[in-house]
């Protein structure tokens, strides 16, 4: 009896919360998430060089494997690398030297950086001393470590995504509501501009809206335009559908009480219409962040997005245009798998969001 | 039905009319143009480059550049591209068959798989293979595009089962008529598997939820009670209905595949329309990247509206609101 009563009284977040506690992959997605966002918060501290480090005479070396035994057999508890040289300047070949041994070290001093412009430091999660390199995934034609840059540009291709989603989803909910709310010709001029917006393909007006800007722009004004494109493009879809939602909770008595008590239309619509399409929302909005971030790679890889050296995970892939460096270096793909795990990160969370929010779903597994 | 689809038809004209003015507007903002780059040469003088921007016209405002231009577009004349020096018509003419014709073969091939694969995995509801599919279809559905057409090419490099890109090989015009067909389906494959799979995935996932939620209706109980064999209430009874809500999605599915051929073009160098709008945009070619983006549009439209008119048939409700 009293347990019953415990369950009855939870809150709709409690619900929630304990529904999705119980599904396994959409917890795996949220936490594969939060472990990507963390490691980009921290980039500069968890990757062992700068992202503009050259190493110049180590341009595209594979991966360098940390070893136990060293080449007398001889165990090491401290893992190691070899000192690695150029042998076949025409085919990119690379052979350990193993007379030259540097253990890995954790909290190593190394590049100095500036965390967001304000703590300087050059503390690293790990790296290796004196003239030792390590790159765990390997380098690009530059000699720069694609771990690090993966890292920071995670920073970029990550945060596109939720700066992207909070300025569509504000505009395309205001713009929904109004038009669903007002209905007559402010519908009209709305709906008009929305169709317009998602009749042309996706990627011909995100490359028309990005001609109307100079092609060489510095790389933190273009994420901004980056940014705003890709809103623009966004909001329409969305509004359309909280306008179709409007349209209906509008005609609650909730609605009819708070305009006979004089309630202004605007606060009608932010206060009393839009939170009821939230949990829509939510789903909404976690399934499509991967829309963003893929329209930052789309742009960057066709070379009109981020421009080096500045890294994000589109630009980097655009090294492996060239089917020579694709088949000699094939880390160089290394981001395409990060974009991946990201994206199927976004859809469990998004998923296991959508059943746990949904409340004939709950009904259901009771 | 037939105002139903003139009503379209003529919704079609402001739009088109939209999308243009606003796409020229937006692609006048921006900075210099094709002659621009142009005077940039020491070989052509100045006098040629004001010659040529008069001759093109480009040295009127952009509203009246628009007007003039939106005249000829009306007459199916959509101007010179700068670069190329033909008409804008003749060039997209040919690379719109060519992005139609993967779009067509990646529907085909997202149809063709997801259907079966759909009905499989809910008749055989949480067993291991339905769970092995909807796996792949998440899959399916997260992969980014670039990244696997990348992967493809990279598959096609190191087996050489197939082309490294491209839609002919060199070779193609001393070839027999059954041996160009089989060149060109050569090169088909791959840029359709990456293209059909990500439809595919949503189709699957679709085509299952429709045939569960038909398996419980009252009538599938009654098949079942009559003693029909499960083959008969499924096949007979249960995909009919399921099938229904599919086919109007065929539209839809269309219009999105020709967005999505963009990148997929561009990394496997298919000769489409995606290919050549990006050149055309690195170019500064004005009529070109407004005559690939109106045929881009058109064709987007026209999906659509195939998807509606498939829906008009099968849902009377629609034809006569």
């Amino acid at each position: 009896m009293n347990k019953e009563k415990k369950q009855l009284s939870q809150s709709p977040w409690a619900l929630f919360w304990r529904h999705f506690r119980r599904n396994r992959t959409a917890m795996t997605g949220g936490l594969i998430l939060v472990l990507f966002y963390t490691l980009a918060f921290f980039a500069d501290f968890f990757a062992p060089y700068g992202m503009e480090t050259q190493n110049r005479m180590l341009f595209n070396s594979p991966p360098t494997r940390p070893h136990f035994f060293d080449s007398t057999g001889k165990f090491h508890i401290r893992p190691f690398v070899y000192g690695k040289d150029l042998v076949d300047k025409k085919w990119t070949k690379y052979a350990d030297d193993t007379s030259r041994i540097y253990p890995i070290k954790f909290g190593v001093r190394g590049d100095t950086y500036k965390f967001f412009g304000l703590i300087s430091s050059n503390w690293h999660l790990f790296g290796v001393g004196g003239e030792g390199r390590i790159f765990l995934i390997g380098t690009d034609q530059y000699g720069r470590d694609v771990l690090s840059r993966l890292l920071f540009g995670a920073r970029i291709s990550l945060s596109v995504g939720l700066v992207g989603i909070l300025l569509s989803f504000v505009f395309g909910m205001l713009a929904g509501g109004i038009s669903g709310y007002f209905g007559g010709f402010t519908d009209t001029v709305i709906m008009r501009f929305t169709e317009l917006i998602m009749s042309v393909p996706g990627l011909y007006l995100i490359l028309a809206l990005r001609a109307a800007f100079p092609m060489e722009i510095p790389s933190d004004r273009m994420y901004l335009i980056i940014v705003a494109i890709l809103s623009f493009i966004s909001w329409a879809g969305m509004s359309r559908i909280i306008r179709g939602m409007t349209l209906s909770l509008k005609e609650n008595d909730y609605v009819t009480a708070a305009r006979a008590l004089g309630l202004g239309h605007l606060r009608i619509i932010v206060r009393h219409i839009l939170p009821n399409t939230l949990s829509f929302v939510i789903v909404a909005a976690t399934v499509s962040v991967p829309g963003y971030i893929l329209g930052e790679v789309a742009l960057s890889f066709l070379g009109v997005g981020i421009a080096e050296p500045v890294a994000s995970w589109g630009n980097m892939l655009q090294q492996a245009q060239s089917i020579r460096v694709l088949t000699s270096f094939p880390w160089i793909l290394a981001p395409g798998y990060v974009i991946f795990i990201t994206v199927l990160a976004f859809n469990f969370l998004g998923d296991g969001l959508r059943d746990a929010l949904d409340p004939r779903k709950i009904l259901e597994a009771k | 039905m037939k105002t139903y689809i003139l009503k379209r038809l003529l919704h079609m004209i402001p739009l088109l009319l939209g999308i243009t003015f606003f796409s020229f507007m937006i692609i006048s903002f921006a900075p210099g143009d094709y002659l621009t780059d142009m005077s940039q040469n020491p070989q052509v003088s100045a006098q040629t480059i004001e010659d040529l921007r008069t001759q093109f016209g480009l040295d009127r405002p952009w509203y009246i550049q628009y007007a003039k231009w939106l005249w000829n577009a009306s007459h199916l004349d959509f101007g010179y591209s700068f670069a190329n020096q033909v008409p804008v018509f003749t060039l997209i003419r040919e690379r719109m068959f060519n992005t139609l014709l993967l779009a067509l073969s990646a529907a085909l091939f997202a149809w063709g798989l997801s259907i079966p694969l759909g009905i499989i995995s809910a008749v055989r509801q949480n067993t291991w293979v339905d769970r092995s599919a909807s796996f792949v279809s998440f899959l399916g559905l997260s992969i980014p595009e670039v990244f696997f057409a990348l992967l493809m090419v990279l598959f096609a490099a190191k087996t050489k089962l197939f082309p490294v890109g491209g839609m002919k090989s060199i070779d193609f015009e001393y070839m027999s008529y059954p041996a160009q067909i089989i060149n060109l389906l050569h090169h088909l494959i791959l840029p359709t598997i990456v293209l059909g799979s990500i439809s595919m995935a949503g189709r699957m996932r679709q085509m299952r939820a429709n045939l569960l939620e038909t398996l419980l209706q009252d009538y599938i109980q009654t098949a079942r009670a009559k003693g029909l064999s499960d083959r008969v209430v499924i096949y007979k009874h249960a995909l009919r209905n399921a099938i229904n809500p599919l086919i109007t999605l065929f539209g839809f599915t269309l219009a999105g595949l020709l967005s999505g051929a963009f990148l997929v073009e561009v990394v496997m160098s298919w000769p489409g329309l995606g290919r050549l709008t990006l050149d055309a945009l690195f170019s500064r070619d004005l009529y070109l990247v407004m005559g690939s983006l109106l045929m881009a549009s058109v064709m987007l439209i026209i999906g659509n509206l195939v998807a509606d008119i498939l829906l008009a048939l099968s849902d009377p409700r629609i034809r006569y609101e």
